[in-house]
Order: C-alpha cells, then structure tokens, then sequence
C-alpha cells in the first residue's frame, strides 16, 4: 500500500518521468496500431519489432555505448530495411504474404542475435544494458531517454492527427485515394515511417519480442467497443495507457520483473476482457442475442402451426400435435408454450392450446408475411414455387411493418400466394 | 582453422538433422499459408517450457515436452476460437495470442528465477555449442553420447513418419481443404495434428537453436526452395538440402566470427533467402521506363 501511494502520489520525479513516457509510448503506439490492425496489416508492426534488433546491436557497436541517439537510430534503419525488404519480395515474388513476414521477422532476428553474442564476447561492461531491448525495463527510462522517446511519440500522435483524413484513406479504400489525386505512395511511406517510429520508441520499455501487443492489441479490443474511428483511436489509447502504467507500476514493486511482460498481459486482459463482454459485438451478446432470435423464431413457428390448425378448422390443437410438429425439440417446444401464455398469444386448457384474438391477429401477421414474400419471389424474381418457402421461412421473422406494406402495395393486395393458398388479413375470419 | 573433428561433425549432424525436420513440417505450414502461427506457436510454447522445467526440475524431463505440447496446441486453439468465435481478424489473433502467452512465459522465468536453473536468452537463442558436453548417461554410468542428438534423431525420425503416414491427407489438405472435407478427411484433426508435431519441434529443439530461431528454420527454407520450384517434392527435396547446407555453412562462419552457431544459421539462411529473392524475382529489378508506361504495366498486371 505504501508502495502504491508512493508510485501513484508521483513524489519520485524519476517515477513522473516513466509514467509520462510511457502514456506517450502507449498513446503513439496504439494509434498507429490501431491504423495498421484496420487495414490488416497488424502482423507487419511484429516483424518490424524484431527487425530492429540487429539495429540497436549495430547502434551499440558504433557507439560502443548505451547511447539513446544511436541505438535509436540503429533501430530505425534496420526497422526501415525490414519494412522495405517485405513490401519489395512481396511486389516481385510469388510468396504469400505471411511467409514474406515470417522469414523477414526470423532472419532478422537471428542476425541480431549474432551480433548480440558477437558483443557479448567483446566483453564491453555497458552490455548489461543491452538486454534490457529485449525484454524492456521501463523503470531504467532515464530523463535523456525521455527526451528522445517521448519527443518521437509526441512527433507521432501529432502527425497522425494532422494527417488523419490521408491515414483514414489509406486504410480503408486507398484506391479511391488515388482516384481523387491523393499521393497514396507517399502516404503509405509515412505511415511505414510513423509504424517503425513506433517500435523504435517501444523497444526501451517494453522489449523487442513484446512490442507486436502495444500495436495489435488495443485497437483489436477496442473495435469491439466502437465503430467509429475517432472514439477507436481514443479507447485503443486508453486501454495502451491504463496497462502500460499497471505494468510500470509492477515492475516498480517486484524490481527483478522486466516492465513488457507486465503491460502486455494487463493489455491482453482488457482485451479478453473486451472479446467476451462487449456490448453488441462480445461473445457474451452475441450468444445471447442469437438465443434471443432463435426462441423468437420458434414461437413465431409454433404460432404459425397454431395458424395452419385454425385454416384447417380446429379451434384448439394438443399439446401432443404440436409437440409432433416439432420432432426432437420438446423443451424448447414447452418453453415456448409458456412464453407465449405469459405474452397473452395463447392460452392452455388442461391438453389443448387455443390461440387468444391477440394470438390469432399474431399468427396472422407471420403466415402473411410468409406468403407475402413467397409471392413476391415468385412474381418479381421469378423464382419458381417450389423453391421460395425455404427463403420465405427465415425472413418471415424479420420483415418489418414499412415491408409489409411495401410488398402489401407492390403485390396490389393479393388474396392467394404462389401455392394457392390464402393470404390472411386481420379482417379475415377463420 | 577451419576443422573438421568429432565435435564439429556432431554439431553439424544435429543442426542438420533440427533444419531437415523443421523444413518437412515448414513445407506444409507455408503451404497452408500458416507460417505466422509457426511463429506464433514457438513464441507460445515458452510457458509450457517453463512450467514443465519447474515440475520436472530438469529440462530432460518429458513434463517440459508435454507441457510444450500442451501450450503449442492450446495456442492453435486460442487463434481458431478468437477468429471464429470472437471474429477477432486473423493476423490481430495471431498476435495477441503469442504476446500474450511469451509474456506470460517470460513472466514465469522471473518468477521462478531462484528455483529454476532456466534463463531467458537459454530459451530465446539456445546455444548448440554446448552440445558435445552435454552428455546423455545412464544411471549405470555408461556414456552414450550427447543428449541433443538423439533428441533431434527422435525428433527427425517422428516427423518423418509423421509425414510419410499422412502425406496424402496434408497434401489435400494443404492445397484444397474443400475438396478434401468433402472426401471425408478430417481437415481440422489434421491440422491440429500438424500443429502438435511444430510444437513437439519447437520444444525439442529449443536448447539447441532457441525457441524464436526455430521460426526462421520452419519458414526460411521453405520460402526460398518454393521460389525455385513448383512441385511439391522437388520442394521438399530443396527444403532438406538446403537444411543440411545452413548447417553446415552456419557452423563454420560462426566459427569465424566467434558467435552462436543458431544465430549464424539462421544468418545464412537469411542471405540465400535474399539471394534466391533477387535472382527469382519477377522481371528486372530497376526499369528505366518512363512513369506512364509503368503505370500501365502495373494495370495490366491487376487485370491479369
């Protein structure tokens, strides 16, 4: 508890410095995550975050030191290379797109693990330091280090900002980009520049091997909560930043915890969290809201067989009848008998089921529309008869009031669908 | 300097025999168009390392195997059940899934760091230069040569039969996963299967390339030999030959530039790669053609 107060109080000034860097980090990355995750491209901020290792290896030999300006550098000419090198196979090659990424991601990664072992051998004592690009340590993020990283993330969120209509072209119909006389080639090149950018600054804090979650992640968990691209960038942001100061914060309270595993498991959870519980697009609703429609389905076919015993002169069916014209689904049959009792569409005496007037003029409705659309089908699309009752069977449920009448005055107020039979209206009695 | 002893040769026959199994299942993975869940499954099998390490206390224990395996397939799963249930895009599930579980494992290391001999760049780059030491011997003493080899011999020889019982069914499979559901092969038993069998040789390969290296061997080769040919097994064949020449080449130059032997093979399977990309690729690679006439090329090459 002390711990928490004292991190969360910012009386350390080297504590302000890591947290501000990291809501910057969080903030650039998930930004133009979130871009590159819409236009499905996520798995490329992963190669590119491998990529950069040869990079700062190199940075580090040149500047035989743990210099920020060179490392930083490094990074970004190997992320550059990465980036080019899979766009050119990918433009003159035959090879599909994942193998392109998964080759460029693992041979750079294994020449920058020669060069690492090349520098371990060389015995220079700054090489304590170098590990910590792989799995990151927020917590080492020095006030000189800030300046760079926080700068390039400060330089990053502006430009997406500014540039937000070109990024939006770019990744959702570049081609009508190019039609209105957009550089689309260009844009693309600095939204590559701003991508590797991003990694760059990541590589600190979070490590190498983690920094694909800062890009993918927030903007897949936060398209489950939106579907408009301001409030996406803005969700992505705050779940990127929420779980980047949770991960500095543990990394602050057991030291020997590197800060990246951390943020990227806070960040995973928000997620899973985002998959199952969203509302409208999670798993949860969506289970539910399937369930909804399937009973809704089966009431409103149970009340249509309800229908075709009043066409054929019985006042009531048994419960037996109906349970015969829905084999193999007693339960769900008898939950649907009590919800619709409980609406008032049907009532129940001892065996029989005697639909309400409010349960006829239901039941109505579906059969008419049923054979509304079934005529239609047959009339406009000449379809044949025997082919619209399947099509005619799932729409029934979901035509809505405006349709009917459309189709009520397009079909001129028919009397019999295309298998003469007839269409019911509230006046008709049965 | 360049020697050729008892050492080097056992190196050599290891890395071989890892690159020859990594190729076969590589072959299929990128086939499949599945090369990113190869990387997807090595980075994810670290828990499974880890937590088996622990309960074994040993990383010969089969638990570390198991525990591997059991993550690889459960990774495989995780991605299906995102993409198909939570309609999360592929590349998207493929990468929270991995980060997610490489933290976690990494996560683990640190938190076991006192109890476990295992460290982080052990897993990562693996180092096979300890191989000839690291001796496989029987309770009654008797030495039977380096543990790593008969792993990798195992590994090559399930693999291989692997391959060999189900080469029809992943062929189909690989190319037509309609047609072959249709003829009744269970496509996703299958796959899972294949799943497994890159786990089993992400874990069982780990201490001599590391788990992230194993990536560049399942894919790399695969990806240049498919740029010289066409034909399955003429790819298959490449695949394998080039397995044996990046081991053999990867030792040497790491010889010489005194660095891990995994890290310089995957080096050198990098260059061939690049260098197979370049003689390979479509047409000449700077045109001094006039913009407009590109343009038009670049249309017809859509329309095509």
């Amino acid at each position: 508890m002390e711990d928490f107060l004292y991190f969360f109080t910012f009386q350390d000034s080297s504590i302000v410095f890591v947290v501000i860097g990291i809501t910057l980090l969080g903030l650039g990355s998930a930004y133009v995550g979130t871009y590159s995750f819409l236009d499905k491209k996520a798995l490329l901020g992963d190669a590119i975050s491998h990529a950069v290792l040869p990079g700062i290896c190199l940075g580090f030999i040149l500047a035989g030191e743990k210099n920020p300006i060179y490392i930083v550098s490094g990074a970004f000419a190997s992320g550059a290379l990465a980036t080019f090198l899979t766009s050119w196979i990918r433009s003159n090659t035959k090879l599909s797109e994942d193998a392109i990424i998964a080759s460029i991601l693992s041979i750079f990664f294994g020449f920058g693990v020669v060069l690492l072992t090349v520098i371990q051998k060389s015995g220079n004592p700054e090489m304590a330091g170098l590990n910590q690009f792989i799995f990151g340590n927020a917590i080492a993020i020095l006030e000189e280090d800030l300046i760079i990283y926080g700068g390039l993330a400060v330089l990053i969120i502006i430009s997406l900002t500014l540039f937000q209509k070109e990024f939006s072209l770019l990744v959702f119909n570049p081609d009508f980009g190019k039609a209105i006389g957009y550089p689309m080639g260009l844009i693309r090149l600095l939204f590559n520049v701003l991508m590797i950018l991003a990694v760059v600054i990541g590589i600190q804090a979070i490590g190498v091997v983690l920094m694909a979650a800062l890009l993918i992640t927030p903007g897949a968990a936060a398209r489950f909560w939106t579907d408009r691209l301001g409030k996406l960038l803005i969700i992505a942001g705050l779940f990127s930043v929420i779980s980047g100061i949770m991960g500095t914060y543990i990394s602050f309270i057991l030291p020997q915890m590197p800060t990246g595993p951390w943020v990227v498991v806070c960040l995973s959870f928000l997620a899973l969290f985002s998959f199952l519980f969203a509302p409208k697009k999670g798993v949860l609703s969506r289970t539910i809201s399937r369930r909804r429609y399937l009973h809704k389905t089966h009431r409103d076919h149970l009340l249509k067989a309800v229908h075709h015993g009043l066409e054929q002169g019985k006042k009531y069916l048994t419960i037996e009848e109906i349970y015969e014209s829905f084999p193999y689904q007693k339960s769900k049959t008898r939950q649907s008998i009590d919800s619709l009792i409980k609406t008032g569409l049907i009532t129940r005496n001892q065996n029989f089921i005697i639909p309400t007037e409010q349960g006829k003029s239901e039941a109505k409705r579906i059969v008419r529309l049923h054979r509304l659309w079934e005529l239609y089908l047959n009339e406009y699309m000449n379809i044949a008869p025997d082919h619209v009752h399947d099509t005619a069977e799932k729409l029934e449920h979901i035509l809505t009031p405006e349709m009917e009448a459309l189709l009520e005055k397009r079909l001129n107020f028919p009397k019999l669908d295309p298998h003469q039979e007839n269409i019911p209206r509230d006046y008709d009695d049965l | 300097m360049m020697t050729f002893d008892q050492n080097a040769f056992l190196i050599i026959f290891t890395a071989s025999l890892i690159a020859i199994s990594c190729g076969l299942l590589g072959v299929f993975m990128m086939l499949r168009k599945m090369s990113m869940t190869g990387d997807a499954i090595s980075h994810a099998v670290l828990p499974g390392i880890v937590i088996g390490f622990f309960i074994s206390g040993s990383q010969r224990g089969l638990e570390v195997i198991i525990g591997a395996g059991i993550l690889g397939i459960f990774a495989t799963l995780v991605i299906d059940w995102l993409r198909q249930k939570a309609r999360v895009q592929l590349d998207a599930s493929i990468g929270i899934t991995f980060t997610l579980l490489f933290a976690i494992g990494i996560i683990l290391i640190n938190l076991l760091a006192y109890k476990v001999d295992l460290d982080q760049e052990c897993v990562l780059y693996g180092e096979i230069a300890y191989l000839p030491i690291d001796l496989w011997i029987s309770d009654s003493g008797f030495n039977f040569g380096p543990r790593i080899t008969y792993l990798a011999i195992l590994n090559l020889a399930l693999v291989g039969t692997f391959i060999s019982l189900l080469f029809k069914e992943l062929t189909l499979t690989s190319f037509d996963e309609n047609f072959s559901s249709v003829m009744g092969i269970p496509s996703k038993g299958i796959n899972l299967a294949l799943m497994s069998m890159v786990s089993y040789t992400t874990v069982s390969s780990f201490e001599a390339v590391g788990a992230i290296l194993v990536v560049a061997l399942l894919v790399v080769p695969p990806s240049t030999a498919f740029l010289w040919t066409k034909k399955l097994m003429p790819l298959i064949r490449l695949t394998c030959g080039l397995g044996i020449f990046i081991a053999i080449s990867g030792y040497y130059l790491a010889y010489l530039v005194d660095s891990s032997i995994a890290g310089m093979m995957v080096a050198v399977s990098g260059i061939l790669f690049l260098a197979s990309v370049l003689i390979q690729g479509k047409k000449p690679k700077f045109t001094w053609e006039l913009p407009w006439n590109k343009r038009r090329l670049a249309l017809e090459d859509k329309q095509l």
